[in-house]
């Protein structure tokens, strides 16, 4: 018989009106990579959830080294060496990222807090381990990509022995991710068990030893990597075939939207400029993509755009006029749409109703607002109404469903119904697939590309590899704020394209 | 899909019944402090609280009494809806009490000293709460000071900066301003006949109609205008009202100036109706822009409710007065009322607690209706 780590064996959990586990199996072996393969939705998190007794099962044990256990919350699982890489951070906004990474465990000599020892440990394992954080930043004030290092550190400094990483490669480069696999892989011969929950199934295939799929909270199978391909994967997972290329027409780009001369932004973080000196033009019909790693000037460069954020210098061309020192509501008004990176913090007002949200970029205009200032609220319905039904946007009580109360994906759908519906003539997406499932990936790529086939022009803001490479139509590279290439998809490599973000390479 | 929603589910009505259970428990929790205090005269006290002017035998006195009832409820009124549309756009304005002393200040400096008429001191008033709103308001927008802090502050400099103005307005044979009756008739509020009404109560003045009218102004504000949804939109993210390009500096400074004048003008209105004279060497901050906040959370933070809220705390505040002061000593009645005020507060409290139990019974339905649906599957099975 088989030594396993931990075993999970026939777990049901049920939520209102829903299963989310349905009779679930998952059996890590002691050294191995496993992969939980899903989309959202599939019942992944919570069956970690389950796992770290953040919720109680109806059915089915929990098993460590062979023995029946009982894990009535997250403490329990800490005991049994369970530590995990959360999809959403548990960060302590306000703490230095040491502090965070003690936390729970600080080191103390009768109460009195040992940092420096601490500091120490904690830059060891930065350096081994390539995961580079500034341990005396505080959490709100470094990018999303520093805080997941600060996640996988914590994990790494209580010496866990069954590790759970939540999609932990989204924001690295290629080089990076391919370091984080060798991590793993060491991690792993050291005896440690590392459960992998991805997606991505290129990643998988290359460091898992094997992989449990679920399906809409059922457990489809557990297949050996070995003797599978990507192919089979990806239909255990959605139970159909996928298209993994966005299908789509060659560019004709034709005249000037946005023009952007010498732009440099100011960053809130140090004294540096996170924008320095971009310059670059964006064409009517084609899809100009911004690759880079995240905290490389990317958000600060689509604030100075959009206007959240002043210029320190440079000028911003919009369909032939200068708009360096433009309102946002004039930029917005003249044709720029903005899927911005950050869906709960701009993108929505979550204690409004769908409805409300999908007219934030509209509600001014005489279709919603009547002369004397009173809001035309049948009109309103009726547009969100057209919105959600065109765009599928599923929500429990249609328009009038608080924003709050969606999930993650809907919630993008409404934006990007919203800022597309504008029929903008330069749309601005960042980030726009994040968190989401292919089928919604698949669709949100679809309506990208067929609103450069109407003629406009689209910036896309992406981390995602995969979305830079299928989706763009050239590829810009951000490196700490400076456009250091541009690359033709058709001709490129995810490697090459990788050694530009990583700072390795730059044309001249 | 679209379900059919309980009654228990209805926003509105949740607010309606919950605080009535918080109105229930204030007078059972005061009932309680009466009982320790003093036994024997705790039914009778409160009794006498909730009767207010029931107590009178005769109709006319009664009628004359609700009058005066009213009289006080209408700057209440206005405190809370300072209150609540500051709220409703993420603000929560404390410096109501000062704004409403400015309000008073003005009113009686332009009513006693400059001998104005009564609706140029309304507008002066007015206009003082809205500036001391807007102070804090563009202490928010441009410099991130927290509302709360400036405006604890902002009360008291204009609790003396009123005591000061109105010192050449007081009355020497007192401490309090001349009543208006015997100085300043030019400045008293128009009654419009409504004193008769009330049996010649001449304290029944336009101040009550104007409080109901401007609370359903700012409930349509808030709630059919495009400036109220770019309010509550700055009020519950900033970040999304900046982005969507709304000019959210400036709904902060307008919703304080809004806010200000409100609170303002229920101050002005009320010394102009010549009900109460102002204590120029008062050394507390009045407590009507307080129980604005109990007022507006009773209500529900509806504009309509806390007209009804505003009665209630008043009806129970002047009630407090009619305690037999034989059993208690003279703090009771404020006492009294000040529980039932504090337990008014719980209305989210209570609101919350029943979504939970919903949310839970409704869990149990699901679970009962799905084990059911499995034993007929397996019977059907065995068939």
């Amino acid at each position: 018989m088989e030594k396993y780590a931990i075993e999970m064996l026939n777990i049901t959990k049920r939520f209102p009106g829903i299963i989310a586990n349905d009779n679930i199996t998952l059996q890590l072996k002691k050294g191995e990579i496993h992969a939980l393969l899903g989309e959202n939705g599939a019942g992944k998190s919570t069956l970690m959830s389950v796992l770290f007794g953040l919720y109680q099962p109806e059915e089915g044990v929990i098993k460590k080294d062979g023995e029946v256990v009982k894990i009535n919350d997250p403490n329990d699982a800490n005991r049994l060496g369970i530590g995990m890489v959360h999809q959403h951070f548990k960060l302590v906004e306000c703490f230095s990222v040491l502090d965070n990474i003690i936390l729970g465990v600080e080191p103390n000599t009768a109460g009195f807090l040992q940092k420096s020892e601490a500091k120490k440990k904690v830059l060891e394992l930065s350096e081994k381990y390539g995961l580079q954080v500034d341990p005396d930043a505080i959490i709100e004030d470094i990018t999303v990509g520093m805080q997941q290092r600060t996640e996988i550190l914590k994990m790494l400094y209580r010496e866990n022995e069954i590790l759970i990483f939540d999609e932990p490669t989204a924001v690295l480069t290629p080089q990076e991710i391919e370091e984080l696999m060798q991590i793993m892989k060491g991690l792993a011969k050291e005896g440690k068990s590392i459960l992998f929950i991805s997606h991505k199934l290129n990643e998988i295939m290359e460091v898992a030893d094997r992989c449990s799929v679920l399906r809409k909270g059922k457990y489809i199978g557990t297949v050996e990597i070995a003797s599978t391909t990507k192919e089979e994967l990806s239909r255990m997972m959605v139970g159909r075939d996928v298209e993994f290329v966005v299908a789509k027409d060659p560019a004709k780009p034709t005249d000037v939207v946005l023009d952007i001369e010498g732009m440099t932004v100011a960053s809130k973080m140090h004294h540096n400029n996170a924008v320095k000196g971009v310059s670059l033009k964006v064409r009517r019909g084609e899809i100009v993509c911004i690759a880079g790693i995240d905290g490389n000037g990317q958000t600060e460069f689509v604030y100075g755009i959009t206007g959240l954020e002043p210029l320190k210098a440079g000028k911003i061309e919009f369909l032939g006029k200068d708009i360096t020192k433009a309102p946002i509501r004039k930029r917005n008004v003249m044709g720029m749409s903005h899927i911005p990176e950050d869906r709960h913090k701009h993108g929505l007002v979550l204690d409004y109703t769908l409805e409300n949200n999908l007219v934030l970029q509209r509600y001014f205009e005489p279709e919603f607002t009547n002369k004397a200032g009173f809001l035309k609220k049948g009109n309103i319905r009726k547009y969100a109404e057209k919105l959600i039904d065109q765009y599928d946007v599923r929500s429990g009580q249609g328009p009038i469903t608080p924003a709050r109360a969606m999930s993650g994906g809907n919630q993008q759908k409404a934006i990007v119904a919203r800022e597309i519906d504008k029929s903008p003539e330069l749309l601005i997406a960042v980030q726009p697939t994040r968190g989401l499932d292919v089928g919604a990936i698949e669709y949100i790529h679809k309506q990208i590309v067929k609103h450069r086939d109407a003629g406009n022009a689209v910036l896309l803001v992406s981390l995602e590899l995969e979305e830079v490479m299928s989706l763009s139509d050239r590829i810009l590279v951000m490196y700490e704020g400076e456009i250091v290439g541009e690359l033709d998809p058709k001709t490129t490599t995810v490697e090459e394209l990788g050694l530009y973000m990583a700072g390795a390479k730059r044309q001249s | 899909m679209k379900e059919k929603r309980s009654l228990l589910r209805n926003s509105g009505f949740q607010t309606f019944s919950t605080s009535i259970l918080c109105i229930l428990l204030g007078m059972f929790v005061g009932y309680l402090a009466l009982l320790i205090i003093e036994p024997s005269g705790a039914w009778g006290a409160i009794v006498a609280v909730i009767k207010n002017f029931f107590k009178y035998p005769t109709g006319a006195a009664r009628l004359k009494y609700f009058g005066s009832t009213l009289a006080k409820t209408a700057p209440l009124i206005f405190c809370s809806l300072s209150i609540l549309f500051a709220y409703k756009v993420g603000l929560f304005n404390i410096g109501a009490a000062g704004q409403y002393c400015l309000g008073v200040a003005l009113a009686l400096y332009l009513a006693i000293v400059l001998q104005l008429p009564w609706w140029v001191c309304l507008l002066a008033g007015i206009a003082a709460g809205a500036i001391s709103g807007a102070i804090c308001g563009l202490l928010k927008a441009y410099f991130n000071v927290n509302v709360v802090i400036s405006g604890i502050m902002l009360n008291w400099i204009s609790l003396y900066g009123t005591n000061l103005l109105l010192k050449p307005a007081m009355d020497p044979s007192g401490k309090d301003t001349f009543r208006l009756v015997n100085k300043a008739k030019q400045a008293l509020l128009p009654t419009l006949g409504m004193d008769k009404l009330f049996n010649n109560n001449q304290y029944v003045t336009i101040a009550i109609p104007l409080a109901i009218i401007v609370a359903i102004v700012i409930w349509i504000i808030l709630d059919k205008t495009k400036l109220g949804y770019e309010l509550k939109a700055t009020g519950n993210n900033l970040h999304a009202a900046k982005y969507c390009g709304m000019k959210e500096n400036r709904n902060i400074i307008l919703t304080m100036v809004i806010a200000g004048g409100l609170a303002a003008m229920g101050g002005a209105l009320y010394y102009l109706s010549d009900f109460e004279q102002w204590n120029v060497n008062s050394s507390a901050v009045p407590g009507m822009g307080f129980n604005g906040i109990a007022a507006a959370f009773l209500g529900g933070l509806s504009p309509i409710g806390s007209i009804f809220s505003s009665y209630f705390i008043t009806h129970i505040t002047i009630g407090g007065g009619n305690v037999d002061l034989s059993h208690y000593c003279a703090q009771i009645a404020d006492f009294i009322s000040a529980v039932i005020i504090y337990l008014c507060g719980f209305v989210l409290f209570f609101k919350t607690i029943m979504n939970k139990w919903l949310n839970k019974s409704e869990e149990k339905k699901i679970a009962r209706a799905r084990a059911a649906a499995e034993d007929t599957n397996k019977e059907g099975g065995n068939a």
